[in-house]
């Protein structure tokens, strides 16, 4: 910017910098609308509900909280769940995401603002991606400057891969945590070019809010080490990265430690260790760079022999510890989530019951395309980008994006992790490449104007136009690959070519010609539309679903299928407080939140054995099953079944992992007993065991009357055993469109034995005498 | 069945009891002809009766008696009488008559007697013509008490073919009108008929006073027997033009119950989808113009809802998220918005709110019926007419950024039918501008104490004090009346009443600043030691102004008042 000093006097380099902070304030107002407004297509779409199933779980909390208050909430013991032994809610779970909602709806409700909690809790994620997308600015403003840091937030603001997790209504531990992270983030790197205690101790709470919100703060606690640890073995030591990071383990590990859900894991756990070890570490080298300082260079080499060799030897008692530690504690000290992470294969081979879900799965390349779209193919160029030159605060966004990706290679879920780095890397390739491209345009414009001719007139509106254009077309990147307004860049193209000096000087290396440097911008702008596009399309279309309510689009209109509800409205309003419901553990959380009965397991699936037990009870045959459910006194037993309607993701589709998850825990429950030459098949070549199970029995009970043949649309056949009769169950309720079916566990009958039974006959045939008794009044 | 055969232990006290009644203890009317039609279409027994009612006595009479059978009097949920002049096309009903319950002395528990009083006493030989509607819950039992899916819904009723009296009746009938032509059994008398779906008993001629005779008539019922067992309704007026309904129902269907278990699958394939004992909708007449409809419940909005509406109603078909059979229960929230012209209307400086008492559904009875008008904040002097009795009671609520709260009007009924579908009344009223000026004037009056004091002790200081906080308090009072009165004008129905405010208003400025005069003239004689008389002679003009003043600002709130 040296030219602005060159101009004619009067240049107001402090208003173009406020106009410029005026402008960046005013588009990230506007990203942050675009947050939250993008993720409101699940309530215009279908209705103001709370989504799937752990929001659910969230939302019943939240109720309790805002009801009994918040010591309530630490000491509440749910008995509605895992029946007989209940769940201590308070030490079990994130409060994270439940204090943050209840305290907006108190704050609300004590001015006066009647919002229901179920309110409260739908519109939370999309407030908090608001958030999110302004914490990416800051993170990546510290990066590369406050133009990148515009685009990483418009791009993060909509990505699909936050979206999934955030739209309105999907009340999770995501939606506030990825606002966490990315502050986490933000303040370390902030600490870290300051070199301030004071952001250090904010970073520390920023983890503390984390470590409340997200079993995922174990990846903050784990990447800033790492990142430690490059620093220093890069020779890049200071006492900023010592501020950055002492604080925040000693601080953040004292404040997680007071979430009763981490409690003395922050210490115990192997996933801590980390940043232990790193603690050590940079403490010796700020010891080695403190006695280099004082010692002569001589004395110093002296020193190093000395302490390595003593060192050597501490460290490999330390290290013995360590592994002696770690190997003492059951699974290794590592939990079975993490070392799925660190080995892919761990989960599949050991645990079912984290492969049963498929967020736990390993995502397939499609899925990259669709949750992150073209921030992959700018990913690359924005690595590079921080390369030029590489700074602490670039190379940790470098580190980030590197281990986020080798994360969300593991897990689905873990995609979201991902899609923050991509943005940040996307938009500083973005940033970039507009700064090369309008660059080279206004070079080569002024180039040419140049050689016409020179006339004072335009150098006097020089100032005025440098004072825009400086800070606005970091500001118009934004708005432009959004909105795509082409023709607003051309119009300022002549205004701008005025005030190209300034860069010239600069830019004289990466000029690229004009036609070129058009095109390319054309290009980045289509892409940036085309990225647009893609995001409205995954938000409107593929994530909005709330998943309770389902709807098809068929010619006669709207359909919808709200059998979920309608069956657990059933449950709540004509069954016993007290009654106990049994279903496989996806159902839980909703049954407790909107039924409000007591289930035997639910989707925190804390219990391997107490799982294992109701997928036994549903893979055997009907008296053994009724056997199980009677010493669990379970009432009623709800199957969903999507047979009639076509519903794939139905309990039958689920069945072989309540096998496997059985089998793992009852060995008479064989995986081999319920498939035909490997084949899950449940037509007429299915295993007799697969026929004759509950699970089979429940869904397809007198399912063949209703076309004759008993076809199932899900699983595209004839179903085997068309015609069979209930003993131990009898059907109580099954949903509009068959989706639910709950069956109510008949009373055991009375023994009967010879003479008994005659006797029996009687009393009974006396009884329905009684009960056919002729009216009174004939 | 131990409720049917309790109810036979009760016709038989009933019958023992009447054969005791050997003495007339009531006037010498008789009843020279009774027509009684009840309707059983719906879950609600609905009994009209036209009686013809002849003084023979000698002294004129200004009371009547009716009476039912106790175990129909314990479900009775609605009883008007009404009398009405004239004969054949130009009869026309007058005014409901007012009726209380009695407990005349010396009569059997068995019997419920009502007293009506007549609009003018019934002199020697004249005659009077009764209209008598009531309506009756839970009188059709279900009978058997619990069926299956696929058995037919069957009801049971229980009446006397002669009218029960305390009166001579000289010629009775009865027909009862039931909902289809499908009669399981009937009780046999003489002179009865079945002519398709109804039935006649009579007429019976000369019957003795209290004659009885029992009668069952057990028939089909596919009426839905929705019971409402607690109806909240929230009636919200808004300044901003909106009357906001919500109602909160508990419904259940108290037909028989549903026995064994539920198929979905016969539910669904039988060709006639409005099944036995189950009922899948059910329909609320809406006002007219009500929009911004919803219905839910905890878990979110029910989809299964139709609307039509035209200038005369909207009516709203509801389906709960399951079909409801006989036992069960269910939950929902309808909520609607109203147009607030159409339900607030002004009269004499209030406000009044015409709203309807009861719920929109149609045959829906409801056993605990609670509804809370919430006022604007700050509504004032609340009062409630209903044309029958309600408990009241009062609440605040806190809504929408409220400082004060908003008041509650709470009224409660149990068993409600929608003949109690009437319109209540709730006033309220802007008597803020006349008690501004009352403060006012009750300022003026402490400024005139102070100069009183003054001419006592010589305290000029006080005297000065009382002064300048009774101008602060006049001008707070002034500020606070600016907005009302500009509230005032706002409204089309409040013209005739705002011009006199006007006026009143600024006579008492006037009057205020030649108060405020009078009172520095004399403390500024008192700082002059001025002689008394002198100060007396120099306000004595502004006093006069002052008392002509004061009157007409006192006949202007008393005019005000009148409106």
């Amino acid at each position: 910017m040296a030219a602005v000093e060159s101009l004619p006097p009067g240049t107001p380099s402090a208003m173009r910098n406020a106009f410029g902070t005026v402008l960046s304030a005013l588009i990230l107002v506007l990203i942050g609308v675009l947050a939250f407004s993008i993720r409101l297509f699940s309530v215009i779409k279908y209705e103001s509900v709370i989504h799937e199933f752990d929001p659910y779980f969230n939302y019943r909390v939240t109720q309790f909280l805002s009801k009994n208050g918040i010591y309530e909430f630490w000491n509440w013991f749910d008995d509605r769940t895992w029946y007989p032994l209940g769940r201590v809610i308070g030490g079990t779970v994130y409060p994270g995401l439940t204090l943050t909602a209840g305290t907006i709806w108190w704050v609300l409700n004590s001015i006066n603002i009647p919002l229901s909690v179920e309110t409260v809790c739908v519109f939370t994620a999309p407030v908090f991606s608001a958030f999110a997308s302004w914490a990416t600015y800051l993170l990546t403003k510290e990066v590369k400057g406050s133009g990148a840091g515009l685009a990483a937030a418009a791009l993060l603001a909509m990505v699909p891969s936050y979206i999934s997790r955030s739209v309105a209504g999907s009340y999770d531990n995501e939606a506030v945590a990825i606002f966490a992270l990315i502050f986490t983030f933000y303040l370390y790197i902030k600490t870290l070019n300051t070199g301030s205690l004071f952001y250090a101790t904010l970073n520390a709470i920023a983890y503390f809010y984390m470590v409340c919100s997200w079993g995922g703060y174990t990846f903050i606690i784990n990447l800033i080490p790492m990142h430690v640890l490059l620093c220093i073995v890069t020779g890049r030591y200071s006492p900023r990265l010592y501020i950055a990071y002492a604080p925040l383990v000693v601080l953040g590990t004292l404040l997680a430690a007071l979430v009763p859900v981490v409690g003395f894991n922050a210490v115990l756990t192997s996933e801590h260790f980390a940043s232990f070890l790193v603690f050590i570490i940079i403490h010796v080298v700020a010891l080695v760079y403190y006695i280099k300082g004082i010692l002569t260079p001589k004395m110093f080499k002296v020193a190093v022999t000395l302490v390595v060799s003593i060192g050597l030897v501490v460290c490999l008692i330390v290290v013995a510890v360590l592994v002696a530690l770690v190997a003492s504690s059951p699974t290794g000290g590592w939990s079975g989530r993490s070392l799925s992470l660190l080995d892919p294969t761990y989960a599949s081979k050991y645990i079912p019951i984290i492969a049963s879900v498929s967020e736990h799965q390993p995502p397939t390349w499609p899925s990259y395309f669709m949750d992150i779209n073209v921030l992959a193919f700018l990913v690359p160029a924005g690595i590079i980008a921080c390369f030029s030159p590489l700074s602490d605060a670039s190379s940790f966004v470098v580190l980030y994006i590197v281990m986020s990706v080798y994360f969300s290679g593991v897990m689905v879920r873990l995609m979201l992790v991902l899609a923050p780095a991509a943005c940040i890397m996307s938009g500083i390739a973005l940033s970039q490449a507009f700064d090369v491209f309008t660059g080279s345009i206004k070079y080569q414009l002024s180039s040419k104007s140049k050689d016409n001719a020179e006339d004072n007139t335009s150098t006097k509106n020089a100032p005025k136009d440098d004072a825009s254009s400086g800070k606005t077309d970091k500001g118009e990147e934004v708005s432009k690959e959004r909105s795509s307004k082409k023709g607003k860049k051309k119009e300022r193209e002549p205004a701008e070519k005025l005030s190209v000096k300034s860069k010239i000087v600069k830019k004289k290396a990466l000029v690229l010609p004009l036609e070129a440097s058009i095109v390319a911008l054309l290009l980045l702008i289509m892409l940036g539309a085309f990225y647009v596009i893609h995001c409205v399309w995954a938000a409107a279309e593929a994530y909005s679903a709330p998943s309770i309510v389902l709807t098809s689009q068929s010619h006669d209109g709207l359909h919808v299928f709200d059998d979920f509800r309608e069956s657990y409205a059933w449950l709540s309003h004509n069954t016993d407080v007290d009654d106990k419901v049994a279903s496989w553990w996806d159902y839980g959380y909703q049954t407790t939140a909107m039924a409000n009965r007591t289930v035997i397991v639910d989707n925190n699936t804390w219990n391997n054995t107490h799982i294992a037990t109701v997928g036994t009870a549903m893979s055997s045959p009907e008296k053994a099953a009724w056997e199980i459910f009677n010493s669990l006194d379970v009432k009623y037993v709800l199957v969903v079944f999507g047979g009639v309607i076509g519903y794939p993701s139905d309990d039958i589709n689920k069945f072989l992992w309540m096998v496997r998850i059985g089998g793992g825990e009852f060995p008479h429950i064989k995986e081999a007993d319920y498939l035909r030459d490997g084949q899950y098949r449940i037509d007429s070549e299915a295993t007799p065991t697969m026929l004759n199970c509950l699970m089979y029995k429940l869904c397809y009970y007198r399912f063949v009357e209703t076309d004759g043949k008993g076809y199932d649309r899900v699983r595209r056949t004839e179903i085997g055993k068309k015609y069979f009769k209930l003993t131990h169950f009898e059907e109580v309720f099954t949903s509009h469109h068959w989706m639910v079916r709950i069956y109510k566990l008949k009373p055991q009958k009375n023994r009967i034995r010879g003479r008994v039974k005659k006797l029996k006959q009687k009393t009974s045939s006396g009884v329905s005498s009684k009960s056919v008794k002729k009216n009174p009044w004939m | 069945m131990k409720k049917n055969s309790s109810v036979v232990v009760d016709l038989l006290l009933l019958l023992l009891a009447i054969t005791v009644l050997a003495t007339p203890a009531f006037s010498d009317l008789v009843l020279s002809k009774v027509e009684r039609r009840i309707d059983v279409t719906s879950q609600i027994a609905r009994v009209t009766k036209t009686l013809k009612v002849v003084n023979s006595g000698s002294e004129s009479v200004s009371e009547f008696t009716l009476t039912f059978p106790k175990f129909l009097g314990n479900n009775l949920a609605y009883l008007s009488v009404s009398h009405s002049e004239g004969k054949g096309k130009a009869k026309r009903s007058l005014a409901n008559l007012s009726v209380k319950e009695a407990h005349p002395k010396g009569m059997p528990d068995s019997i419920s007697f009502y007293s009506v009083s007549l609009p003018k006493p019934l002199s020697k030989g004249d005659t009077l013509t009764l209209e008598v509607v009531a309506a009756f819950t839970n009188v059709l039992q279900p009978f058997p008490e619990k069926i299956t899916q696929r058995d037919i819904h069957l009801v049971m009723l229980q009446e006397s073919a002669q009218y029960l009296s305390p009166y001579v009746v000289e010629s009775q009938s009865l027909s009862i009108k039931l909902p289809n032509a499908r009669i399981e059994s009937y009780s046999k008398l003489e002179n009865t008929k079945v002519q398709g779906s109804e039935i006649k008993y009579g007429p019976y001629k000369n019957l003795a006073q209290y004659s009885y005779a029992p009668i069952v008539v057990h028939f089909e019922s596919k009426a839905a027997f929705a019971v409402a067992e607690k109806l909240v309704r929230e009636i919200e007026v808004s300044h901003w033009g909106n009357v906001q309904v919500t109602e909160h129902y508990n419904l259940v269907h108290r037909g028989a119950q549903l026995k064994g278990e539920f198929s979905r699958l016969e539910y669904q394939d039988r060709p006639n989808p409005q099944g036995v004992s189950a009922f899948r909708h059910l329909l609320a007449r809406l006002p007219p113009r009500a929009h911004s409809i919803y219905y839910r419940d905890d878990i979110g909005n029910i989809s299964t809802s139709q609307m039509q509406s035209d200038s005369k109603k909207t009516e709203l078909l509801i389906e709960p998220r399951f079909p409801l059979f006989g036992g069960w229960k269910t939950f929902f929230t309808i909520g609607y918005g109203l147009p607030l012209s159409d339900f607030l209307f002004a009269s004499e400086g209030k406000r009044f709110l015409d709203i309807s008492f009861g719920s929109p559904m149609i045959d829906l009875v409801t056993e605990k019926l609670i509804v809370q008008v919430v006022l604007p904040e700050g509504s004032k002097d609340i009062s409630v007419t209903t044309p029958f009795a309600v408990k009241q009671s009062h609440e605040i609520k806190y809504s929408h950024l409220d400082i004060a709260g908003r008041p509650v009007v709470v009224l409660e009924k149990n068993n409600v039918v929608p003949d109690h579908n009437q319109k209540i009344q709730v006033l309220a009223t802007l008597q803020e501008v006349q008690n501004i000026i009352q403060k006012c004037l009750a300022a003026h009056d402490k400024l005139e104490a102070s100069l009183r004091d003054l001419s006592r002790t010589g305290d000029i200081q006080t005297c000065k004090a009382a002064r300048k906080s009774t101008d602060s308090l006049l001008k707070d009072l002034s500020k606070e009346l600016r907005p009302l009165l500009a509230s005032l004008q706002s409204f089309p129905s409040a013209s005739q009443i705002s011009p006199k405010v006007e006026e009143l208003v600024a006579k008492e400025r006037e009057l205020q600043e030649k108060l405020m005069a009078k009172h520095t003239t004399v403390v500024e004689g008192y700082e002059k030691k001025s002689s008394g008389r002198d100060i007396e002679n120099r306000i004595a003009s502004q006093q006069q102004k002052i008392i002509a003043l004061r009157q007409e600002v006192d006949d202007l709130l008393e005019f005000i008042d009148e409106i």
